[in-house]
């Protein structure tokens, strides 16, 4: 990879918070410039600290993030875990919020809100409120919040976590789909060893106390990846692998099936 | 299907609201057995006492019956009404100055957790402090308008709840979407007013359920101290002249005006946070289950 080409670089990254408890301890990690990279681990492993420093929602506590991107080209959006939509606006008032607060109106950003409702597949729902939805849909709205900067790096803290297997791997190969199209640059935090496989270009593994990585796993398969690949055995592969890194850290993966 | 939005629905603005709720709860509600049954537990009462009052032949002045109840208040409509909107002004002016002041507070108090912890214990010290026993002092320091020093009297009475309230409301906006207005860069009148405002719209409303009954109760416990008489004269007056005179009827008349306008204010209110909550808020949605 050219240096040119690198998007996001944490160099020996400490994270402890007032409470003194170190959530992250000389992380090194690269993204490149269009690359999908998942985040598995344990909970307490900091792969949500992660994102958020990247973010810029608080600084590390020692080390550095560089960016291979300019400042002002840094569209960054992020996308929760719990939808965090609006519950006294409407869909459409919810996916403007982004472009409101740049002193858009909603007349200028219609088309703008159109577009991104229509790649999630909303079309239809425009005037419902938060509440009228089902969490596959807010779920979706989230994400049409975050695609209406156009953003070129895309921050998703476990962002299916809470939808059903049916709902999430729905939403796995939208996504696909549409990262695809718009060449994001990733960074994905999930527990989920399956579906940190089947999005990624590489999928790195954290362990806790203190949040650490401890291994990367390239996922050497091509785009567009088809469902058939979750039933194969390269597939299956990739899933040991990541299952033989967490095993190593010792926590709640040895007991629980992941799934 | 649980995936796609459903697509019987038209992308048109006609098929925004919910169409099934036409009316207010509150006011959906009015042929309902939830309204039907306090009637006639009502109707019942009134039945009683007017039969209780004739049957052991009470007296008027110790307990008149709700049928001379409602003689002389239609009898003395001329002394009580204008006595009504003189209390109904008091209560109005210091229901807004509540809500306007109290909201003003309880924003500046959430701009800086500093001036909230130096300020928060003087509005609970204010609001602690008995209104009849402050009430005879703010009448004296504004003895050229007893207009204004009743006015005060109710504020004092009624601005708490707003405060305490909307301060609740104004911290209670959601964490993560705390973070996402960081994240897109809003300014801090952006938060307050795209985020922490809405957020705090039904504590805030609730608040002015609260206040709206205590500013007429301010304004009657201010009138009884004050005493005023002549042509500015409220409710509280005329109760207090009433019982003087042992008018005890044209006493419970002026009293059950006083009542009727404590409920229709509360209504009011309830029917005003209804209709602005009715889209997203648990307290304001009807639900099959």
């Amino acid at each position: 990879m050219t240096v040119a080409s690198l998007a996001i670089s944490l160099h020996q990254v400490d994270k402890v918070y007032a409470n003194g408890t170190v959530a992250l301890q000389g992380v090194d990690l690269t993204i490149p410039k269009g690359e999908f990279v998942s985040l598995v681990g344990p909970s307490g492993c900091g792969k949500s600290t992660v994102l958020r420093l990247i973010a810029g929602l608080g600084e590390p506590s020692e080390g550095t993030i560089e960016w291979g991107i300019a400042k002002r080209d840094r569209a960054i959006a992020f996308v929760f875990q719990d939808a965090a939509l609006m519950p006294w606006a409407n869909v459409i008032d919810n996916v403007h919020l982004p472009l409101k607060l740049k002193g858009k109106s909603l007349r200028e950003s219609r088309s703008a809100i159109q577009a991104a409702l229509n790649r999630v597949n909303l079309q239809g729902a425009e005037y419902r409120y938060p509440r009228q939805l089902s969490g596959g849909m807010k779920m979706r709205v989230s994400i049409a919040r975050a695609l209406v900067t156009h953003p070129s790096v895309l921050l998703m803290d476990e962002p299916f976590g809470a939808l059903d297997e049916m709902t999430r791997s729905r939403l796995n190969s939208d996504l696909l789909h549409l990262w695809e199209q718009y060449h994001w640059t990733v960074a994905f935090v999930t527990h989920n060893i399956y579906e940190a496989v089947y999005l990624s270009n590489r999928v790195v593994v954290m362990a806790a106390h203190p949040g650490r990585v401890v291994a990367e796993v390239t996922i050497d398969e091509p785009y567009p990846r088809r469902d058939e690949f979750r039933t194969s055995s390269a597939f299956n592969h990739y899933c040991r692998e990541v299952m033989a890194h967490l095993t190593g850290t010792g926590d709640e993966f040895l007991s629980a099936p992941v799934g | 299907m649980v995936l796609k939005a459903s697509p019987s629905s038209p992308p048109s603005p006609d098929a925004a609201p919910p169409s099934r709720r036409a009316v207010p709860a509150s006011l959906a509600k009015l042929g309902s057995a939830e309204v039907i049954a306090p009637v006639i537990v009502g109707g019942v009462a009134l039945v009683a006492w007017e039969a209780a009052v004739r049957i052991f032949e009470m007296p008027a002045y110790l307990l008149p019956g709700p049928l001379l109840v409602l003689q002389t208040l239609i009898a003395e409509w001329p002394q009580l009404f204008p006595s009504l909107l003189v209390t109904l002004q008091i209560t109005v002016v210091a229901f807004i100055a509540a809500t306007v002041s109290g909201l003003l507070i309880a924003i500046v108090f959430t701009q800086s957790k500093w001036i909230e912890r130096s300020f928060f214990p003087y509005a609970v010290i204010l609001q602690t402090t008995p209104i009849v026993a402050i009430a005879p002092l703010i009448i004296i320091w504004l003895k050229n308008s007893t207009f204004a020093a009743l006015v005060v009297c109710a504020w004092i009475v009624a601005f708490f709840p707003i405060v305490s309230n909307t301060t609740l409301g104004l911290n209670s906006a959601d964490h993560t979407l705390k973070n996402l207005f960081h994240l897109y860069g809003a300014s801090r009148w952006q938060t307050l007013w795209y985020l922490r405002l809405p957020s705090a719209l039904p504590y805030f409303l609730g608040g002015l359920r609260i206040s709206g009954g205590l500013a007429l109760i301010g304004a009657v416990v201010a009138e009884f101290v004050a005493g005023t008489g002549g042509a500015r004269s409220g409710l509280a007056y005329q109760i207090l002249m009433s019982s003087y005179n042992l008018q005890i009827p044209r006493m419970f008349a002026a009293l059950a005006l006083t009542t009727v306008l404590g409920v229709l204010i509360f209504v009011g209110l309830t029917v005003v946070s209804d209709r602005l909550l009715r889209h997203w808020h648990e307290s304001a949605v009807q639900r099959e289950n």
